[in-house]
């Protein structure tokens, strides 16, 4: 074991005096107060961290940050992580990790998702990164007046700055400590360390995930200036076996010995391609690191002679070849300018091949890079979004370096690129080898970039290493993209609150629902509605339930509650008229107290919904809506009002929620509602079918409507919502002794079928027209305008091959179609595909008035084929059906008065 | 997420609103007189420039009144807010 803790004053950001215990991998060591996991890992010498993903080979700390490609965990105490970077785990007592091998896994038993608060948060300034630059830029807005929110991921403030670094000739650390101080003392400021803004979005809009406790917080941040002070990533070199344990970024050591105390070997060999990594080396000298020697692969510098200076062996021109150990590095290959080889002994090998702008959250909202020859990087070009800016290394401030990406040699499949996703050099040469140009295309060939730590470490390296290999300067492509977020957050920390059944969407339900649970009733969903499907008896089957429902409101009398049909008042002089230019018919001529049924189009002639209108005044209509069209016709008239035609003087109003609905169909339904006790004239003279009348219906006010979606006598009581349920109550306890038998949509749908009544929504799918529906007999051909109108006479609406619904009986009355199913023509029933298609099934039912199944379909040229067979090749064979009308049941409409 | 200046209630979050497409496409007088191919046009083609246009908003979860706004669609800048009815802004006019 060879990493180990440094005595004081190294490590000045633990507290030696508070030490926490913590598990890895069943194994309790101890740590201490200012630890990350991967810095206590270290101390403790655990060399091996995870096995590599793909090859399982040992892994150890790479970095010192959420660009680690090697060191994965599972945290299960005090809060499950599924993998997360033991470099951005802050060490707590009682923490628990295991090693994870580049995949995350659930939990077998629910151990609770993390929730989290959600917050917005309004500010002139907020900044990203509490570096040096983002410190001195809250500094900057603060002091101007703004309000200012400072946020790192990390759990400090300072980023990167080190013991001897300087900030405009002070020491960092003091300045770093001061700064904060002014920060947390001003009264528009809040800074928020553990905070990682995962994405910056248009007009600054940023999310923020916070990481404290005992409440984690998702900060929705609109911010009026931007500054992103992300810090740069520095980046590795491929050599061979460049992923032992022992090998890590240069300033990720020097952090390890700076902030924490802990120095992650005993001899390191420096391979760095800059001065940063020179300097890094002589600061881990000073701390007693033994440095074998710095291989700069360039002609070295200033930091060069001050490294030699301190007595350590600086060789330029040469690079590493290959590190070799069997889980650690033992031993360290160099390769000097003439061709000739040297072998030392090392525990370490500290790279740093040069520096990457941390461009993530830039490049996500649109801001553009460009190559920078002198320090080899891409740098942000300053063209992005007005009120975002980026400053310090994330801008481009960062060390100038020599363009090397990896030792060259003949075998190159150790030469790691993507230490998380196990590709190498070779794996990148054998992209291009086969015409792969593009890094995107490379980057879905070899997996580069597509692991947890989104390419951090590897994507600008690759970038550089296609580039190259095509004969292209270093700048001709830039890595891949990366998205949002910014560093992995569970989902459940993203939905926050808004978790269950009823906060993830909204639950409608009517006024009746309590009573339909205790009747046993089965729901279905109807966009938000529930609506009771069916109404089971106590062991009875569905099929049972539907079929005694339908027989009891085409013999006797059934009711279902319609109350989630859409309603809308239209109040205006002008209504009349924008309903004519709304529906296909014409509304303006109804008379009072009358109900017409309509239908509206989309501009492009397509079935949009259907309902029914009625005229309560002179320039007061309702109209009614399917359950899932209200928004949407709700929208379409508000649209036309307002855009188009804004001389209509027409206000329109959902009422959905103001009313409750109760329908009562059958033959026994007058009587129902005579029992009921009512002061309306029931007669069919007095009370024709589609009209209204307005009485009292037990005892309270309510609108009856001489309307019917089975075929039978029916009346649909509207009845203000907060007498539903009273309502429903005593229509039921009337009905009784007719054999009033409530039911659900199943029953409506294969009441309404029977007889050829569209469902908007299943029968029809947005490509359908009134004349394929066989209904031309609603569509006015007078000279007025109705919306799509125009479009019935477009040449693909006129084609004689349209589908058009007809009804099916299959041959063998006991075999029932799915719906969707296809269609052919019968001479192709045995024909191996392809075979044309004639069309689909678009309802399918059972009838136990009909005995046997039916289904409507829409069928090219259907009413042509009207008394030929079509064939559905299923699963179970093909099955043969008759083509028909789709009315099955009362053409003549003789059941409507009872 | 935008911030749309919606002209009754200020900036508002993208996500309060409903998107419209291209502003000042007006309904035909009278569909009737235009051809089968005049027809398709109002119905299908759209502009789809880089940079300002006018397109339409309706401020669906708040005050439910459609306006118009100008974007630039490479940026995502927005420019103005104008009431329905009134004429785009000279910068997008003059494209």
């Amino acid at each position: 074991m060879s990493g180990r803790r440094l005595a004081a004053p190294a490590g000045h950001g633990i507290d030696r005096a508070r030490p926490l215990g913590f598990t890895f991998d069943g194994v309790p060591y101890e740590g201490l107060s200012g630890d990350t996991l991967a810095s206590a890992l270290l101390a403790n010498g655990v060399e091996v961290v995870a096995r590599s993903p793909l090859q399982g080979r040992p892994r150890g700390v790479f970095s010192a940050g959420v660009e680690e490609p090697n060191a994965f965990v599972e945290v299960s105490a005090p809060a499950f992580r599924p993998i997360v970077p033991a470099p951005a785990v802050p060490l707590v007592d009682g923490l628990a990790a295991s090693s994870r091998p580049g995949v995350g896994r659930l939990p077998a038993d629910d151990v609770g998702a993390p929730a989290a608060h959600h917050r917005h948060v309004h500010v002139e300034t907020l900044v990203v990164g509490a570096g040096v630059a983002g410190l001195r830029a809250a500094l900057q807005a603060a002091e101007s007046g703004d309000r200012v929110m400072l946020v790192d991921e990390r759990s400090w403030i300072g980023g990167t700055a080190r013991t001897g670094d300087d900030v405009d000739g002070e020491p960092a650390l003091p300045w770093v400590a001061t700064t904060g101080g002014a920060l947390a003392s001003a009264s528009e400021v809040t800074v928020l360390t553990d905070a990682t803004a995962l994405g910056v979005y248009d007009d600054g809009y940023v999310v923020v995930y916070e990481r404290s406790t005992p409440v984690e917080r998702v900060h929705h941040v609109r911010a009026r200036r931007v500054v992103l002070a992300t810090g740069a990533h520095e980046r590795p070199i491929g050599f061979r076996r460049n992923d032992l344990p022992g090998v890590m970024l240069a300033s990720a050591a020097a952090r390890y010995a700076d902030r924490f105390g802990v120095l992650a070997g005993e001899r390191a060999v420096v391979f760095s391609a800059n001065h940063a990594g020179h300097e890094a080396a002589t600061a881990l000298a000073r701390q007693g690191l033994e440095i074998a020697a710095i291989v700069d692969p360039g002609e070295g510098g200033r930091a060069t002679e001050n490294a030699r200076e301190s007595g350590i062996d600086v060789r330029v021109r040469w690079s590493v070849l290959a590190a070799d150990g069997d889980a650690r590095v033992r031993s360290v290959t160099l390769v000097g300018p003439g061709g000739e080889v040297d072998m030392l002994d090392a525990d370490l090998v500290l790279v740093s091949g040069g520096w990457n702008p941390t461009s993530q959250l830039w490049r996500g909202i649109g801001g553009g890079l460009r190559w920078d020859d002198d320090r080899t990087c891409f740098v942000p070009d300053g063209i992005g979004p007005p009120w975002l800016s980026i400053v310090g290394a994330a801008a481009g401030d960062v060390p100038s370096s020599v363009p090397y990406w990896y030792t060259p040699a003949d075998d190159l499949s150790e030469h790691f690129v993507d230490l998380q996703r196990d590709s190498t050099v070779a794996d990148v040469l054998d992209a291009v080898g086969h015409e792969l140009r593009s890094t995107e295309h490379v980057k879905r060939a070899t997996y580069i970039g597509t692991a947890i730590d989104q390419g951090r470490t590897s994507g600008a390296l690759t970038a550089a290493i296609v580039n190259e290999a095509w004969g292209e300067g270093p700048g001709a492509q830039g890595p891949t993209n990366s998205r949002p977020p910014y560093t992995p957050v569970p989902y459940s920390v993203l939905a926050g609150l808004d978790r269950g059944p009823t906060l993830l969407d909204p639950v409608r339900t009517t006024p009746m629902h309590e009573r339909h649970v205790e009747g046993g009733a089965v729901f279905e969903n109807v966009g938000q509605w529930k609506r009771p499907w069916y109404f089971p008896f106590p062991g009875e089957s569905m099929h049972a339930a539907v079929e005694r429902e339908c027989l009891a409101a085409r013999r006797a009398a059934g009711v279902m509650d319609a109350s989630t049909l859409g309603a809308i008042e239209l109040v205006g002089p002008d209504t009349g008229a924008f309903l004519d230019r709304l529906y296909t018919n014409r509304m303006s001529t109804l008379a009072l107290g009358s109900i017409r049924y309509g239908l509206m189009l989309g501009l492009d002639g397509m079935v949009l919904d259907d309902g029914v209108a009625m005229r309560l005044a002179e320039d007061h209509f309702l109209i009614t809506t399917t359950t899932g069209g209200a928004a949407t016709v709700m929208d379409h008239v508000e649209e036309y009002l307002q855009t188009e035609w804004p001389e209509l003087a027409v206000y329109a109003t959902s009422v959905t929620e103001q009313w409750a609905t109760v329908a009562v169909n059958g033959p026994a339904s007058r009587d129902v509602l005579s029992a009921t006790g009512t002061d309306i004239d029931l007669d069919a003279a007095a009370f024709p079918f589609m009209t209204w009348r307005e009485g009292l219906v037990a005892g309270m006010p309510a609108r009856v409507a001489r309307v019917s979606f089975s075929g039978e006598l029916a009346y649909e009581i509207n009845i203000a919502g907060h007498l539903g349920l009273a309502m429903w109550d005593a229509v039921l306890t009337a009905g009784q002794p007719f054999g009033l038998t409530p039911y659900g949509t199943e029953s409506m749908h294969v009441l309404r079928a029977e007889k050829g009544f569209v469902i908007v929504g299943q029968d029809t799918d947005g490509t359908v027209t009134p004349i394929d529906l066989g209904m031309s007999w609603i569509v006015r051909s007078d000279d007025s305008d109705f919306i799509g109108r125009r479009s019935l006479r477009r040449a693909d609406t006129v084609r004689p091959d349209r589908k058009q619904l007809v009804g099916l009986l299959p041959t063998d009355p006991t075999v029932w179609l799915p719906e969707g199913a296809q269609l052919v023509s019968p001479e192709h029933a045995s024909t191996q595909p392809p075979v044309p298609m004639l069309g689909h099934v678009t309802s399918s039912y059972r009838s136990p008035e009909l005995e046997r199944t039916f289904a409507l379909a829409m069928v090219i040229g259907g009413r042509e084929r009207i008394g030929g067979h079509v064939v559905s090749p299923t699963p179970r064979g093909p099955v043969e059906c008759a083509v028909v009308s789709p009315v099955f049941y009362d053409p003549e409409g003789a059941r409507r008065d009872g | 997420m935008l911030l749309i200046p919606c002209p009754w209630c200020g900036p508002r979050d993208e996500t309060e609103f409903r998107y419209g497409g291209e502003a000042h496409v007006s309904y035909p007088a009278d569909p009737e007189a235009l051809s089968d191919e005049e027809w398709a046009d109002y119905l299908f083609m759209r502009d789809n420039p880089r940079g300002w246009w006018s397109e339409r908003w309706a401020h669906a979860a708040g005050c439910r009144r459609w306006f118009n706004l100008t974007r630039n669609t490479a940026t995502n800048e927005i420019g103005v807010a104008y009431r329905v009815g009134e004429d785009p802004p000279a910068e997008v006019s003059d494209r």
